[in-house]
């Protein structure tokens, strides 16, 4: 440990950190797919719904989207801005 | 939005007025690329609004066709959403959605997206937030506005009141966070197709721009703006309505 100046370790545990985040996108995909099957079975049970259900789906896919947008953020910020340098 | 050394990830200053600009209150202005291409987006849909019903017909043809098909979705889509008696938010959500989208969009021409810009996002939210407020207001008289708040039990007004405060943050980060990465991604890709180009060929000619970034700029610049716009839109008519409504 002696080796590394505390600057790089700030620098690397950011990039874990910022990779680390990222593994919110496990539950939003699963909670998509969840959406995405449930109306697709909807639609089959209605087709006649089809525009409604589609509507609906696309606002609620992008709301569940949002959580995995604000990861992207903090790990972009992480590797981009490197605000934790900073405090150095 | 800090600005790093290593990449540049907030608006840029693209116009400003010195010292010896001859018109006085100007000078020292300076006008980002969100701000310009905010106002140049504002003064296009002017521009579209009067050519389409400068000459107007019984039977539309052409960009008065293109107008009236326009007007009359929003219209379709904010009675279905907020109901006959509410048609009057109409022409504010369909200008919100309209430059929400065309303003994100601006992308496709080579500009950073107007969005992209936290300042833009938290204007149009915070405008929404108001209109709540005031239609809360107004239809239901100071007293009863503020009697919502303590509507079910008086002990949950501290719920209630962030709730209020809340939906604007959310609405502007998640318009601003979805375009940002747009942005983001696309300019990585450029920059690492920059980079093959530049070793593989060793050409100053961009080969490998032209076409492979274009399946990501059809859903960073085309889906995602309007499917983002249309979210905010929703979501506006739907927290107006609820602001509105009586328990």
């Amino acid at each position: 440990m002696s080796g590394i100046s505390s600057e790089a370790f700030v620098l690397g545990l950011s990039a874990l950190a910022a990779g680390f985040v990222m593994f919110v996108g496990i539950a939003v995909g699963f909670g998509q797919t969840q959406a995405t099957g449930k109306a697709v079975e909807s639609i089959a049970r209605q087709p006649e719904a089809k525009g409604d259900i589609f509507q609906t789906l696309i606002v609620g896919l992008a709301m569940a989207e949002t959580s995995v947008i604000f990861a992207l953020i903090i790990s972009i910020l992480l590797v981009v801005v490197n605000p934790l340098v900073g405090m150095l | 939005m800090e600005e790093s050394e290593s990449m540049e990830i907030g608006p840029r200053v693209i116009l400003w007025f010195d010292e010896e600009f001859p018109i006085k209150w100007l000078r020292g202005v300076e006008i980002n690329e969100s701000a310009f291409f905010a106002i140049l987006v504002g003064i296009a849909m002017v521009i579209f609004a009067i050519v389409s019903t400068r000459k107007m017909k019984r039977d539309p043809k052409g960009i008065q066709g293109v107008a009236e098909a326009i007007v009359e979705s929003i219209y379709n889509l904010v009675k279905s959403n907020m109901g006959v008696e509410r048609l009057m938010f109409a022409p504010l959500i369909g200008t919100l959605f309209i430059f929400l989208a065309f303003s994100s969009a601006i992308g496709l021409f080579g500009f950073r997206a107007v969005t992209a810009d936290m300042n833009a996002t938290f204007a149009m939210s915070i405008m929404i937030f108001f209109v709540i407020q005031g239609a809360g207001i107004r239809k239901k008289g100071i007293g009863g506005y503020l009697h919502g708040f303590i509507e079910p039990y008086p002990f949950m007004f501290p719920i209630k009141f962030m709730e209020e405060f809340t939906l604007p943050i959310s609405l502007a980060f998640r318009l601003f966070g979805n375009i940002f990465a747009g942005v983001f991604i696309i300019e990585l890709i450029m920059e690492g197709l920059h980079w093959v180009s530049e070793s593989l060929v060793h050409l100053p000619i961009p080969i490998f721009q032209t076409i492979l970034p274009l399946p990501l700029n059809m859903f960073f610049d085309i889906f995602e703006p309007f499917l983002q716009a249309f979210v905010f839109s929703m979501l506006s008519m739907a927290f107006i309505v609820k602001g509105m409504s009586k328990h």
